[in-house]
């Protein structure tokens, strides 16, 4: 009845099942190999999670628990840090240190302050410390190696000067590049100039006015086409379509079951939409599951009628921990419940699955089980812009109801070719095998990438097959150091800290690419180790926590109600 | 001396505790169990928890039927079917495979088409490719973006600029990066869905103003004025914002600045219709404009504007600086066909003479909003046949807070010649009297 785990995921060690169905409740099983068998096989600790054939491929996903050493030294590190922080604050007010932001006018020095000051005491006193670290400025196609431009700083990051230098040829492992058409050349770019020759750049009219262009007709058929999925409706920004569209779908009275880790976005869409939001434990199926029992069976808090609808909100790939959304058991759990699933592909379309159709493909489960796939074109494809795909009468009504058809211009036509282009040749429709070759090529980066820095000892997360990979430095002070040295060995990283991520859980964040070589990433993991070895970052001892073990309480909701 | 004195009250206090009465020794000693037992009982569930069996709770669940994701929407719904325009939106446009004039696309200084502008975006697009593949803060910050914007703190004559990569999201991430709950906004009544957006968004308290009513302002600013001397420690930490619109897109109309203030903190615009590009800016002094770097959601959660976009946004800048008297022409030909569309039969022209964005609304309307939007589509319809492409004014009708009578928009372009005026005038006319009568 329950398939065999295959051989895929357990290599060496037999492993016990755990899955269960009982009672009609979606259950998690996990495998874990006994820890001392698994610690000497290359050093790896595999996580299965498999539920009575819902998963037709392994699911390796672990988060490993930070060392506890680790954490108060983290925590340390943060109040020193913020003691020196009042310091100055208090040398600032008393004009003992000179003032370098930017501050008040004069007139207005008795009108209520604009900012609150503690708003701005982590941004004066932490970020600033470290701020050379973001927005660099890169002058060359961000493709698998970038040139950036030098910037100095003399008073202690306040203020920026270009020397006029360009550090060329930085191995990139920052940008969302994941299939490598971040280029300025070939097919795209040549079919792009061609439009732009014809269309202009600009479009200066909405879709329901005078901007639907017959190039916007035809990406949108192709989209559905790619997704398998009736019909397709593409929008200029991504983050657009999340804000403006969930609130065309929902309305107060309809309940908002939404990830702990959703992007901004999709947040921002939920409060917009006046719906109840209720927010379930990262990728925690129980959490999930109980929500949706809870939701149908007391109804609407205090009036106790029944919910008008309930949407769940999820991505593909969170892309601040690597994880991949357990898309079989949502799927499962929204058929029993009746629910429906708002898929957020925003990082997984095009990176993900044999076909490179995201992870309705990667799972290999049928589209027609999301009701509505959005995703963007700024990722996989090179351009920008978002989709939405689904039922035909679902696209008719976003048509008609949706904000940014109505009051926002629509997609600038070269950008739209170049999405065409893109998508044509990952479906093989130009005649190349360039797309499979891409897919593939990321697959096997990714794979590579991440055995071999876990073998070298650190801290990563996510999935296995996941091509954002986060390298865990929880410390303050190595966030900035991080940053400078990879840096200075040439290689451009992407370091996270409060508030995008959990206080002490700050994080490097690697971003594959198909256009990345071997030898490239052979390269980067050898600068990566030595800076490891320098920093001391190689904090694994390999004890993975699976999702479960992490405490399961019974208040597991908040309702935020505007 | 004092420990003496300590001891004695001490020893007095032991002394009590012998002296007092057995029943008051067990009171005590009981309440003291209680209150121990109350800190560390579980937290008092609500009774209705536990009454549903398992048994009911699944029926409950099997009972259930959701309202179906979206209502149907009726085959002739006035914004279902779009018009197809093939090839560019410039002066002579193609829509739905007939050639007119284009009176509806924003494209008021005729850029669009401007050989110049294409050719900077294709050298861009040959240097950077077209994605940016990351937001502001991770490698999406290109030098053409720097240059963009010290360009347009200069056209401005401000600080500083920050550029966003879509119009719609510039005000609306705006506003909530410096206006929370507990602040207070006033707003004008005519002020359009992005910025009524970004104020839902903010979770503020909004006053609303009549259109361009000065008075209707002061007046509510006297209000709030009595209000904080009620309340003065909450006023201390109350901001309080206007805004405004420069050339309001509902009306058409301007807003009185002069009257308004003498000093502005932040404008905020569109490169979507003059500039010919897509995506908008904010342009202050540093000190406003720098906060949104850190919490303008558009800016700091979303990829960055495409490069070639924003090199044809430098090249419209240049233009635009080179040839101011395009501007004086622009308003010659805005008060040209404001007196043109005068004295239309049915129709009555809505905004002013120098605004190059006009409606014309119904001098009479049905009663019912769906025929008023019948009628007018009719004409637009009718218009397009005859070579003159105009569109009807497109809003959310359930959404908006003030929703605008149904309109026609004119747009006035640099490129429309003397012909065209006169011809897209006369068009209108005879196909309303048509229509109308």
């Amino acid at each position: 009845m329950r398939p065999d785990p295959g051989g895929c995921c357990c290599r060496r060690r037999p492993v016990r099942a755990n899955s269960c169905v009982a009672n009609g409740e979606v259950r998690n099983g996990y495998v874990r190999s006994s820890a001392a068998a698994a610690a000497a096989a290359a050093g790896q600790i595999h996580h299965v999670t498999e539920n009575g054939g819902l998963y037709k491929r392994p699911f390796n996903e672990g988060f490993e628990e930070t060392p506890m050493l680790v954490a108060v030294l983290t925590y340390v590190g943060y109040g020193v840090l913020t003691l020196f922080g009042y310091l100055r604050d208090f040398l600032r007010h008393w004009r003992i240190e000179k003032c370098h932001h930017a501050t008040e006018r004069e007139e207005q020095k008795d009108f209520v302050s604009l900012y609150q000051d503690f708003e701005n005491f982590y941004t004066r006193n932490l970020y600033m410390r470290i701020r050379d670290n973001w927005n660099r400025p890169i002058c060359s196609v961000p493709g698998a190696r970038v040139d950036i431009m030098e910037r100095q700083s003399h008073d202690y990051n306040w203020s920026f000067k270009y020397t006029g230098n360009v550090i060329k040829d930085v191995i990139n492992m920052g940008s969302y590049n994941y299939l490598g058409f971040a280029r300025n050349t070939g097919p795209c770019q040549e079919a792009a100039a061609k439009v732009l020759e014809e269309y202009g750049v600009g479009v200066c009219s909405t879709r329901q006015e005078i901007g639907n262009l017959d190039k916007h007709e035809e990406l949108e058929k192709l989209v559905a086409n790619f997704l398998g999925v009736e019909a397709a409706m593409a929008y200029g920004m991504g983050f657009a379509t999340n804000s403006m569209n969930i609130p065309a779908l929902v309305s107060k009275g309809c309940l908002i079951l939404s990830d702990e880790l959703n992007h901004a976005s999709l947040v921002l869409g939920a409060r917009l939409s006046g719906a109840t939001i209720r927010v379930f434990k990262h990728n925690n199926m129980q959490s999930l599951e109980k929500l949706l029992k809870d939701a149908i069976v007391y109804g609407q808090p205090r009036t106790r009628r029944p919910w008008k609808k309930i949407l769940i909100l999820v991505e593909g790939i969170y892309s601040m921990e690597g994880s991949i959304v357990r898309l079989p058991e949502v799927i499962a759990l929204k058929k029993k419940y009746k629910a429906y699933l708002y898929l957020d592909e925003a990082h997984s379309i095009g990176a993900l699955g044999p076909t490179g159709r995201g992870v309705v493909d990667y799972f290999g489960l049928d589209p027609e089980d999301v009701d509505i796939m959005m995703g963007t074109f700024t990722k996989s494809f090179g351009a920008s812009g978002g989709y939405i795909g689904g039922k035909k009468a679902l696209i008719d009504y976003l048509r008609t109801h949706s904000h940014s058809a109505v009051y926002a211009a629509s997609l600038s036509p070269p950008v739209a070719e170049q999405i065409i282009t893109a998508m044509k040749c990952i479906m093989g429709q130009d005649g190349t095998t360039l797309g499979k070759e891409c897919i593939q090529q990321l697959a096997e980066n990714v794979r590579y990438f991440r055995r071999r820095l876990k073998s070298m000892g650190f801290i990563i997360y996510g999935n296995e097959d996941s091509p954002v990979v986060p390298l865990m430095l929880y410390m303050p002070a190595k966030i900035g150091a991080f940053g400078r040295e990879m840096l200075k060995r040439n290689i451009g990283v992407v370091v996270v800290g409060f508030p995008a991520t959990p206080i002490i859980e700050s994080r490097a964040r690697f971003c594959l690419s198909a256009a990345h070589t071997r030898e490239t990433l052979d390269t980067a993991l050898k600068e990566i180790d030595e800076v490891g070895d320098l920093l001391h970052l190689k904090y694994s001892r390999h004890r993975s926590v699976p999702l479960l073990d992490r405490p399961f309480d019974e208040t597991t909701y908040e309702e935020t109600e505007d | 001396m004092a420990t003496v004195a300590e001891q004695w009250v001490l020893v007095e206090m032991v002394q009590a505790l012998y002296e007092a009465p057995a029943y008051h020794l067990i009171l005590e000693g009981i309440l003291i169990l209680w209150i121990i037992r109350l800190l560390f009982s579980k937290t008092y569930k609500l009774q209705e928890r536990s009454d549903l069996t398992l048994k009911e709770k699944e029926e409950l669940i099997e009972e259930w039927q959701p309202e179906p994701l979206v209502p149907p929407v009726s085959k002739d719904h006035p914004a279902l079917n779009y018009n197809i325009v093939s090839g560019p939106p410039s002066h002579n446009i193609v829509v739905n495979g007939k050639e007119c004039i284009n009176f509806a696309s924003f494209n008021f200084l005729g850029l669009l088409d401007n050989p110049r502008l294409k050719a900077a975006a294709l050298a861009s697009l040959k240097k950077y490719g077209v994605g940016t593949c990351g937001p502001r803060g991770f490698y999406g910050t290109f030098d053409v973006h720097l240059d963009l914007e010290d360009r347009l703190a200069k056209f401005m004559k401000t600080e500083e600029a920050i550029i966003y990569s879509y119009g719609f999201a510039t005000i609306a991430s705006a506003i909530p990066a410096y206006s929370k709950r507990g602040d207070i906004v006033f707003v004008d009544k005519a002020a359009c869905f992005a910025i009524q957006k970004g104020l839902q968004a903010s979770r503020s308290d909004i006053k609303v103003f009549n259109h361009n009513d000065m008075d209707d302002l002061e007046r509510l600013l006297k209000e709030q004025e009595i209000e904080d001397q009620k309340n003065p420690r909450k006023a201390r930490v109350t901001r309080r914002f206007i805004i405004v619109e420069g050339l309001y897109m509902n009306t058409g109309t301007v807003c009185p600045l002069p009257e308004l203030i003498d000093d502005i903190d932040l404008i905020s615009a569109n490169m979507e219709n003059s500039l010919a590009s897509i995506g908008g800016f904010c342009c202050g002094r540093s000190f406003v404009i720098d906060h949104q770097r850190l919490s303008g959601q558009g800016y700091c959660f979303s990829a960055s504007l495409p490069p070639l976009l924003a090199a044809a946004a430098i090249e419209a800048l240049n233009i635009m600086e080179e040839n101011p008297g395009i501007f004086a022409v622009l308003k010659e030909k805005c008060k040209r066909i404001h007196k043109a569309l005068q004295g239309i039969p049915g129709l009555k022209v809505v905004g002013e003479s120098i605004s190059p964005a006009l409606h014309l609304q119904l001098e009479e309307t049905t009663g019912c909003r769906e025929r008023d939007v019948k009628l007018l589509q009719e004409i637009v319809t009718q218009c397009m046949d005859r070579g003159i492409a105009l569109t009807q004014a497109r809003y959310l009708e359930k959404e908006e807070k003030y929703l605008p009578p149904p309109s026609i928009r004119v747009v006035v372009t640099v490129e429309q010649t003397e012909e065209d005026l006169e011809k897209a005038a006369s068009t209108i006319s005879e196909v309303a009297q048509t229509v109308l009568l």
